[in-house]
């Protein structure tokens, strides 16, 4: 399988955070299938992926989970997310959008603009 | 920071071994029945929407490690898991662990022993502060071949207004002082120094002060700083000791200060460490000499402190510009034949000095018997790994890792060295006290080797690493066992064992090699230790004892009592004819102690200056004078070749005449006939006076070569002159008979005693006393280097063993079809023979290269036999091809009474 960790994992990561500011508190679950919807094929496989992540988020503050009952009446754990989690995410979009940018105008350069 | 407080919630989960494997089991669930029911809804059957959800979650095994990672921390986790699996497999063999552990204790334990007398002696040589800038600064004149010439006070002056230094102390070498006005007068000894010499060692006074370095008396400034030892011993320990007179060689000295506990002098001997007393002096006035360029002091040392900053190369540099400059400047007293230098030695190497070498091999010696202990334990780790053939591959096959193995294989290995490492330290530890009196007194700062936290570090360092090392290789090898053979067949003859068998004949044949090379340094230094103590010292030392006194030198020559050769004849020839009566003395004789054979530190050395040839002691070749009475020669059995000794007749009035030995014959009148040849000796400062030009001396003998100076060395030149013409301050009487060493010092202090109450007598030793402890240096390493080699030649006799016991083993089927077949036991017993035989071969050729190439390296040590010496080479070769030969007799005897039967239906 090829791999490609550190994108994926630090995207991965951006996107939940982003998912949790919009719809939160949410499951694990819900979790997976908004970032499926959005991203297309980035989780359709091993959804499973994404437990380690959101632990991983939640020792460093910017996510925190508690039980609770879904929609279905079962028992589950709903993560949302921390003030720290919310500046954090702040940041990386500002950091994110600000890469997205440079790379862009990047693409964008044709030979003449170089001259 | 969110790194740190994720990193902290997992090290707290990883101590309190929490674990979220629960929770995320019910996530999974929940997440699968979540998914299961979407799938239901894209109208897919029960079973199968279950299954798709299962699939697109992804291997829960895995992700159940990868949370786990996430929740604590994998790398130490494992490392419990590995530490407690490595102590289990070290509890479950026992004899195996001991054996290992034990060889390693020995390895390390003897490493760490040498390694805190390195410490203490190479390593931490000087108790002062910056010891890099310390330096020595040392006159040669290698065109006349002499060294250590010593230093004018112009030259001093010069020095200190190079811009080189910060500071530049001349001191003396250490010489007996006489303490009186106590109960017994004591001999004391002391130096004198420039008043600057405490500042440039850098250290001050517990109680008082040192000199100040500015201080400008000519000569002594009549204030002297004691030792701690001294203060303590004879004083004890008075608060008001500052301000005290002392009496020593009858002047009047104010106590100014006293040294730190721990503070030692700089020198190479022990004597010269243990000064008692320093004395301030300027060096030009009374006593001393008036300062003259030429007049160089060759008992005195130069020491200084370097600009801060400025390398000794540098320094060098700048110093060889300035004797450029001095020599066009003073022509006259520097002559160009005589190639005067000045050399800078760091401080460090001139106070290790002559032992460097010995520790050297010692250190060497020893890192190769740490080195065959290694190789030991990795061949039984690699004997064992047969044995768990099996259970490497079940675990493999269930999808350990190899990595994961090697690591495993590699924290058992460490916890056995580091396990060997404690024991041999600790063993070490307990036996300190008694290791410590093994080594001879001679060695300096023999009272600084302790284990200290420097040693136990290398100590710990030293296991980590070997059992890093030596751990690694066989748990590669370990690790790659072919797995469908070894599962099948349990690991008989699959590729693994055969390239595990290579390894250890690898091991075994470095092992013999390495002890050979043990075995035959330790052989050489044998054969040096056996001729040195076998040779012919040319006297003879039996029955013979010296006891030392010392005459005091009062400042004011006048005031000496012992000043001329006249006047202390009177006192020698009492003290002699007293001795004489003493019950056994049958002969007694006085001489300096210079004339003391092997007992003194540095020889006198003095210009020679021969009649017609040389007209300046700056010209002149140096050479030892000793002075001694007329009966010295005859008491030591020394005979006289050409010419005649000292008599009776030779008196201060009458010409003066000298003796020399065969020697300085050679070396200063080759094919000539040296009697009635005229010298002159250049007086040197201990001379207190002040002629000009010393009197002709004419040669009236010459007796044969005598090793007083070194045993090793069979001829130096030797200039003695008669007691009688040439009065000495520092005293040894020499008495032969049947004496009772216990009772006869006393008897002597009572006699001299009775003649002046005010001089000491002390150093009562026998001279075959001398003559061992001048040996004792090499006697030391000599036997360090056997234990080793004797450690070494077991422990290769040992890996021989295992090795070809292993060998037999994993042979025993096809040495059983071969007997089934009908082979005769006798070629059996020499298959597995040839097999030993065949690495013992390998090994002690490569020994012998290594031997070479080491026994020349050690070529300094050795004294009467060439580093090829072939009955040595040739003797410990074939002492180890019958060791190897008979460890191997053991496991082919073995293999010889297999019983065809038994072994093949065992398999």
């Amino acid at each position: 399988m090829k791999e490609k960790p550190d994108v994926l994992q630090g995207t991965l990561a951006l996107m939940v955070l982003k998912t949790l500011d919009v719809l939160e508190p949410q499951h694990g679950w819900g979790i997976a299938r908004r970032i499926e919807q959005i991203s297309g094929d980035l989780l359709a496989v091993n959804q499973g992926t994404l437990y380690p992540l959101l632990l991983r988020l939640e020792h460093e503050g910017s996510i925190a989970s508690e039980w609770g009952v879904s929609e279905n009446k079962r028992r589950a754990r709903f993560y949302r997310l921390t003030a720290a989690g919310r500046k954090q995410l702040q940041a990386e979009t500002r950091d994110w959008e600000q890469t997205a940018a440079i790379i862009a105008r990047f693409f964008n350069v044709k030979a003449e603009d170089l001259s | 920071m969110r790194f740190l407080r994720r990193f902290r919630i997992r090290f707290s989960n990883f101590v309190t071994r929490r674990s979220a494997d629960q929770r995320l089991q019910e996530e999974i669930a929940e997440h699968l029945a979540f998914q299961a029911e979407e799938n239901v809804r894209a109208g897919m059957a029960p079973a199968e929407a279950r299954r798709q959800a299962a699939l697109k979650l992804g291997p829960v095994e895995a992700i159940r490690e990868r949370h786990h990672a996430e929740q604590s921390i994998p790398f130490f986790e494992n490392l419990l898991f590995d530490l407690r699996y490595a102590i289990r497999m070290v509890l479950k063999s026992p004899g195996f662990s001991v054996i290992a552990i034990g060889t390693m204790a020995l390895g390390i334990g003897a490493t760490t022993a040498i390694y805190s007398v390195i410490d203490a002696t190479l390593l931490h040589p000087l108790p002062y502060p910056n010891p890099a800038e310390l330096v020595r600064v040392q006159d040669d004149l290698p065109g006349v071949g002499a060294h250590g010439v010593g230093i004018s006070i112009p030259e001093w002056r010069d020095l200190q207004a190079s811009g080189i230094f910060q500071s530049v102390a001349l001191t003396g070498t250490g010489a007996n002082v006489n303490l009186t006005g106590s109960e017994q007068p004591l001999r004391l000894s002391f130096k004198q120094v420039t008043p600057n010499y405490f500042a440039v060692l850098g250290v001050s006074a517990q109680l008082g002060r040192t000199f100040d370095p500015n201080d400008p008396t000519p000569g002594y400034n009549l204030e002297v700083v004691i030792s701690d030892g001294l203060w303590r011993k004879e004083f004890g320990a008075d608060p008001q000791m500052i301000g005290r007179v002392l009496r020593l060689d009858n002047d009047a000295y104010r106590v100014v200060g006293i040294m730190p506990r721990g503070f030692r002098d700089q020198g190479s001997t022990s004597d010269e460490q243990n000064v008692d007393l320093w004395l301030g002096a300027g060096f030009t006035g009374l006593p001393f000499r008036p300062p003259q360029r030429d007049l160089r002091l060759a008992s005195r040392a130069v020491i200084a402190r370097l600009k801060p900053g400025l390398s000794i190369a540098a320094a060098q540099g700048h110093l060889d510009a300035l004797v450029d400059t001095l020599k066009k400047q003073y022509p006259a007293d520097y002559p160009a034949q005589t190639a005067w230098t000045v050399r800078l030695i760091p401080l460090t190497e001139t106070v290790v000095g002559s032992i460097r070498s010995s520790l050297i091999l010692l250190f060497g010696a020893v890192g190769l018997v740490l080195l065959i202990s290694c190789v030991n334990v990795a061949n039984l780790l690699l004997a064992r790994a047969s044995g768990r053939g099996r259970e490497i591959a079940v675990r493999q096959a269930l999808g350990a890792q190899r990595t994961r193995l090697i690591r495993q294989f590699l924290a058992e290995s460490l916890l056995l060295f580091v396990l060997g490492g404690i024991a041999g330290v600790a063993i070490l530890f307990s036996a300190q006290h008694f290791l410590l009196r093994l080594i001879p007194e001679s060695l300096p700062h023999l009272n600084n080797i302790s284990i200290n936290w420097g040693v136990l570090v290398f100590a710990v360092a030293v296991s980590v690493v070997t059992g890093t090392v030596f751990g690694l290789a066989p748990a590669w090898l370990m690790s790659r066992f072919d797995l469908i053979g070894t599962l099948r067949q349990e690991g008989r003859g699959s590729s693994g064992s055969r390239e595990r068998a290579r390894a250890r004949q690898t091991l075994v044949i470095s092992e013999l090699a390495l002890s050979l090379v043990l075995l035959i340094a330790a052989g050489l230094l044998l054969r040096s230790f056996w001729d040195l103590f076998k040779v012919q010292p040319g006297f003879n030392p039996n029955r013979v004892m010296a006891i030392q006194t010392w005459l005091p030198g009062p400042n004011d020559p006048s005031a000496d009592i012992y000043r001329s050769a006249t006047q202390e004849a009177v006192l020698l020839r009492e003290i002699l004819r007293r001795s004489r009566t003493l019950p056994g003395v049958e002969e007694a004789a006085v001489g300096d102690e210079a004339a003391l054979p092997l007992g003194h530190g540095q020889p006198g050395r003095l210009p020679l200056i021969r009649e017609g040839i040389e007209t300046k002691d700056n010209e002149a070749p140096v050479i030892n004078s000793p002075i001694v009475s007329p009966e010295y020669f005859h008491l030591l059995s020394v005979p006289l070749l050409r010419g005649r000794l000292f008599n009776d007749q030779d008196l201060e009035e009458t010409p003066q005449v000298a003796v020399i030995n065969q020697a300085a014959a050679l070396t200063y009148w080759p094919n000539q006939d040296p009697l009635g040849k005229r010298v002159r000796l250049r007086l040197d400062g201990r001379d207190r006076r002040a002629s000009s030009t010393p009197p002709w001396t004419t040669i009236i003998g010459v007796i044969a070569d005598a090793r007083t100076e070194s045993l090793a060395d069979a001829a130096i030149p030797q200039i003695y002159r008669s007691i009688y013409q040439r009065p000495a301050k520092d005293l040894a009487i020499f008495l032969r008979g049947q004496l009772d060493p216990s009772a006869i010092s006393s008897q002597m202090r009572t006699q001299i005693q009775s003649i002046d109450p005010e001089l000491p007598v002390f150093h009562g030793e026998t001279l075959d006393e001398v003559l061992s402890e001048s040996l004792s240096v090499r006697r030391f390493s000599m036997e360090m280097v056997a234990f080793f080699a004797a450690t070494a030649l077991l422990l290769a006799g040992l890996g021989i063993y295992g090795t070809i016991s292993y060998v037999v083993n994993e042979q025993r089927r096809e040495i059983a079809i071969r007997l089934a077949l009908g082979a005769q036991k006798a070629m059996i017993l020499r298959m597995v023979l040839r097999r030993g035989a065949g690495l013992a071969a390998a090994g002690t050729g490569l020994g012998i290269a290594g031997a070479l190439i080491v026994s020349h390296l050690m070529s300094g040590l050795l004294y009467g036999v060439s580093p090829t010496d072939l009955p040595t080479f040739a003797g410990f070769t074939v002492v180890l091809t019958a060791v190897a030969l008979a460890a191997s007799y053991i496991p082919a005897l073995r293999a010889m009474r297999f019983d065809p039967i038994t072994t093949l239906h065992s398999e």
